[in-house]
């Protein structure tokens, strides 16, 4: 007799609630020691609902599927010399952050919710989880088999993973997802599951990974695809936890809106460089910084808090300040970048004229006011020989560890500062956000690990710059760093391309 | 209302799961980006099985498109014969 088959409801039904059990010998408080201590109250774990009622054996079914897909375009990629069909060799630039910024925050990720996952006394929750983690081992994993292709033939990945541990604006990601994975598991979900997933990575994963297939990168845009096509799934997971608290208790409602405002604060500061490598890093223009913002934060974010206003959740604190942010970061940054251009993984340059003329129009506001003229200024200096590079170090913000590159929003020629003194030591920050953020959980923040200041505590090595560049960062110095304009990577895309 | 959203891959076999979502949300906007689709529609979206079934001229299962999905907005409702998407308010 042929089994009736089972609808998925059901079979994830039998397949995940039916397979927990009760404690009899052991001390439920003990299997589940972090499940309390945040103040998050759940009353009854088999209220937990997952809309993708995804089941181990579809789940290996599918992502089969999508590696079998993946791969066979990296192959094709490899054995068609596909690097040669990018747009611009400055392309490569941004895939350079990629690799040392962001790939091993997906590996931070798989380590996130493999522990997050455990914590959690309900068996649907950490079934996602773990399908989650493995997700995130899975496109780290892809992300540097799709790059070592590159590594061949560009400077600047050779040692990504050492990088991001130590090179100071790299200290930036590592940093928030620390934060993240040291908070308690409903504050990791928030932090990643909810704020990162389902609003913030968008912006990367997709608006970007459409200007990598706009560019020719074809290696690039498939593996952002297909990683995001788990991260449909992972935004689910992230707006089901967020319901699901706020339907357990009225106490967890305050909770889950300060975890909502620091870390929506934290997201937007962290997609600053995602913001720059938008609108300077891809030659080729599919939307600017400011119009991605607004489909992906403010629309789908602007409907997302719509939904929850019926739990009393409210849009993130300084969505004000947020909102006029885009108008400015990308342009803030890339300077900044520009002027330490010396001291980065990557190369940097000055925008084509009509690369200044795309901003001026897709910036009507601010980009001729305040940002061409240093643009206009910069080519100036480069012709006469005097290429502008700082001497200085920036100082760092206390939370966010971005340099201070930020201006106040009503006044676009002031920067950013506030500072408090905790314990008798005065601390920096480039914001109210970061500040607040700060004063909150100070016993945290006072330990960060803030790469300017280990370099003057002479924990980096030096005394130069140039000897903590490359025997504390390991960048080859004059290959990796300095202006794009007479570097190895444009010398040789030159050759292969035939042009003197 | 708010508009609910669904990004998946410019390839042959959304090509076909666009047609039905089309066919039964007669209301939504199809955006054409490079190398993705993205669908929009005021407050629900539904991609039903059957109507993908038609398209394709095969048997098709609602999680196979988990395989060409890049993003989504709204709550989901996922059953043997349909992924729902809507917001509340």
């Amino acid at each position: 007799m042929a089994a009736k088959k089972l609808n998925i409801k059901d079979k994830y039904r039998l397949l995940t609630r039916d397979l927990d059990w009760e404690y009899s010998y052991a001390d439920r408080k003990e299997a589940f020691p972090y499940e309390d201590f945040e103040g998050i109250k759940i009353t009854d774990w088999s209220k937990w609902e997952d809309p993708f009622r995804l089941t181990m054996d579809a789940y290996w079914k599918y992502q089969a599927e999508k590696e079998k897909k993946l791969y066979a375009i990296f192959d094709a990629f490899a054995q068609n010399n596909a690097h040669l069909n990018v747009s611009d060799p400055r392309y490569i630039n941004a895939i350079k952050i990629f690799l040392t910024g962001v790939s091993p925050l997906e590996y931070q990720a798989y380590q996130g919710f493999a522990h997050t996952g455990r914590q959690f006394g309900g068996v649907g929750a950490r079934v996602a989880c773990q399908m989650q983690s493995l997700d995130e081992l899975r496109h780290v994993q892809t992300q540097i088999h799709a790059m070592s292709h590159f590594n061949k033939f560009f400077d600047g990945f050779q040692e990504y993973s050492h990088m991001h541990d130590r090179v100071w604006y790299l200290s930036v990601p590592k940093s928030f997802f620390n934060d993240a994975r040291t908070a308690g598991p409903f504050e990791f979900m928030i932090a990643i599951g909810f704020s990162f997933e389902y609003v913030l990575t968008n912006l990367l994963f997709v608006p970007f990974m459409s200007g990598a297939a706009h560019n020719g990168d074809m290696a690039t845009v498939t593996f952002g695809f297909s990683a995001q096509s788990d991260e449909a799934r992972h935004m689910t997971l992230g707006l089901e936890v967020i319901k699901f608290l706020l339907e357990q208790h009225e106490d967890n409602v305050e909770i889950v809106q300060k975890w909502i405002d620091k870390w929506f604060w934290r997201g937007s500061r962290l997609l600053t460089i995602v913001a720059m490598m938008m609108d300077y890093m891809l030659p080729n223009k599919v939307m600017s910084w400011k119009e991605a913002w607004e489909v992906y934060f403010e629309e789908a974010g602007g409907a997302l808090f719509k939904d929850l206003a019926r739990y009393g959740i409210r849009m993130p604190k300084y969505s004000d300040i947020i909102e006029k942010e885009k108008e400015h970061i990308s342009h803030q940054a890339w300077w900044t970048f520009y002027t330490h251009g010396h001291a980065a993984g990557f190369h940097t340059w000055i925008p084509t004229d009509e690369e200044l003329d795309w901003l001026s129009e897709k910036y009507p506001e601010t980009f001729d006011k305040y940002y061409r003229p240093r643009w206009e200024l910069a080519k100036e200096m480069e012709a006469k020989g005097e290429r502008f590079y700082t001497k200085g170090l920036p100082q760092l913000c206390t939370t966010c560890q971005i340099p201070m590159l930020f201006t106040e929003m009503d006044d676009p020629t002031q920067t950013s500062y506030r500072d408090t003194v905790y314990n008798g030591d005065r601390y920096h920050f480039c914001s109210d956000g970061c500040k607040d953020i700060f004063e909150d959980e100070p016993e945290k923040f006072v330990q960060s690990w803030l790469p300017v200041h280990q370099i003057f505590q002479g924990n980096c090595g030096g005394p130069d710059v140039g000897d903590i560049l490359s025997d504390f960062y390991h960048m080859n110095v004059g290959v990796d760093n300095m202006d794009m304009k007479g570097s190895p990577d444009e010398l040789r895309w030159k050759q292969w391309k035939g042009v003197a | 209302m708010s508009k609910v959203y669904i990004a998946l891959q410019d390839n042959d076999e959304s090509r076909y799961i666009v047609e039905a979502i089309e066919e039964d949300n007669p209301d939504v906007t199809v955006i054409h980006m490079p190398a993705m689709i993205r669908i929009e529609n005021e407050g629900r979206l539904t991609v039903n099985r059957e109507t993908v079934e038609e398209k394709m001229g095969r048997d098709w299962d609602v999680q196979e498109l988990h395989v060409n999905l890049i993003t989504l907005g709204g709550n989901v409702d996922e059953d043997d014969d349909s992924l729902s998407l809507h917001w509340n308010e």
